[in-house]
């Protein structure tokens, strides 16, 4: 049963009276940084990621169907709304990526020092930048 | 007496530490199965995932003939059922923890991560027959 002071974010004055309970500003306030903002990124590229699997497993089931099924989805994945999610979906892939490897250092208990987060933590940022312009360039290289 | 209760434990299904188990307190709930499965399944995942962008870029432009015959072999069809596996379970796990952190009602909760899990599941069994399909029927 859920609390419904908790929705109500109420509480009671010593006399009984039901008072808004004030609440510190938090994400107005808080400067963001490196450990918060690609945390949180983590979480939307792996959302992301998640949507993208809807392409991927179309992708397969159409690639199984047979030749008139595999070129509506080619189609679409060259149509300019599929090339920006395919776009879309290379950077999520690749940020979460490095990041990914960045969270197992620290399941194995490497890489909470200050200025070692900070730094992975940028060059997490640097080599997804990078690496998906690589990616893309080599794959239009090929393509066109 | 108590070693060989201990090595009982060990084979339990549920992960607990040494001190939970002997004590008989901790947590309702376990985390731990889910906490290494995520962490396999994203080691799974960087040699599948890079293996499964490297093809698709040496494929780019290829038609549909020629890319149903790369998924058909052995190889690659064993290398996509163990990405989709891998991704799947990933997937599954990952968005389970965003739904517990941001549905707060009980029952709303088990509801969201049960839908979560049965369409992840038949996404999954579409891909893999897919897969399958290409490999035996080619």
């Amino acid at each position: 049963m859920q609390d419904v002071r908790e929705a109500l974010m109420a509480g009671r004055a010593s006399d009984g009276q039901l008072v808004r309970r004030p609440l510190s500003p938090h994400l107005q306030v808080y400067r963001p940084q490196i450990t918060s903002t690609l945390s949180i990124l983590h979480r939307i590229t792996g959302i992301g990621l998640g949507v993208g699997t809807l392409l991927l497993v179309w992708w397969l089931v159409a690639l199984a169907s047979g030749a008139a099924a595999f070129a509506a989805v080619q189609w679409f994945v060259a149509s300019w709304v599929g090339l920006v999610l395919l776009f879309g979906w290379t950077v999520a892939l690749l940020f979460h990526f490095c990041n990914g490897i960045r969270h197992l250092a620290w399941d194995a208990g490497y890489g909470f020092e200050k200025p070692v987060y900070h730094a992975s933590g940028w060059a997490v940022v640097g080599v997804s930048v990078v690496a998906s312009l690589v990616v893309w360039a080599v794959g239009l290289a090929i393509w066109w | 007496m108590a070693m060989k209760e201990a090595m009982a434990g060990k084979q339990g299904a549920i992960m607990r530490s040494e001190l939970g188990r002997v004590r008989g307190l901790g947590t309702a709930r376990s985390g731990a199965g889910h906490w290494w499965a995520q962490r396999l399944t994203a080691a799974a995942l960087v040699p599948l995932a890079v293996w499964f962008v490297i093809s698709l870029l040496a494929h780019l432009g290829a038609d549909g003939a020629a890319m149903a015959r790369w998924a058909g072999r052995p190889w690659n069809s064993v290398l996509l059922l163990a990405l989709l596996i891998a991704l799947f379970r990933h997937l599954a796990l990952g968005l389970q923890v965003v739904i517990e952190d941001y549905v707060h009602s009980e029952g709303a909760k088990l509801v969201s991560v049960a839908a979560m899990k049965g369409v992840l599941a038949l996404l999954w069994l579409a891909a893999v027959v897919a897969v399958l399909k290409l490999a035996f029927a080619g």
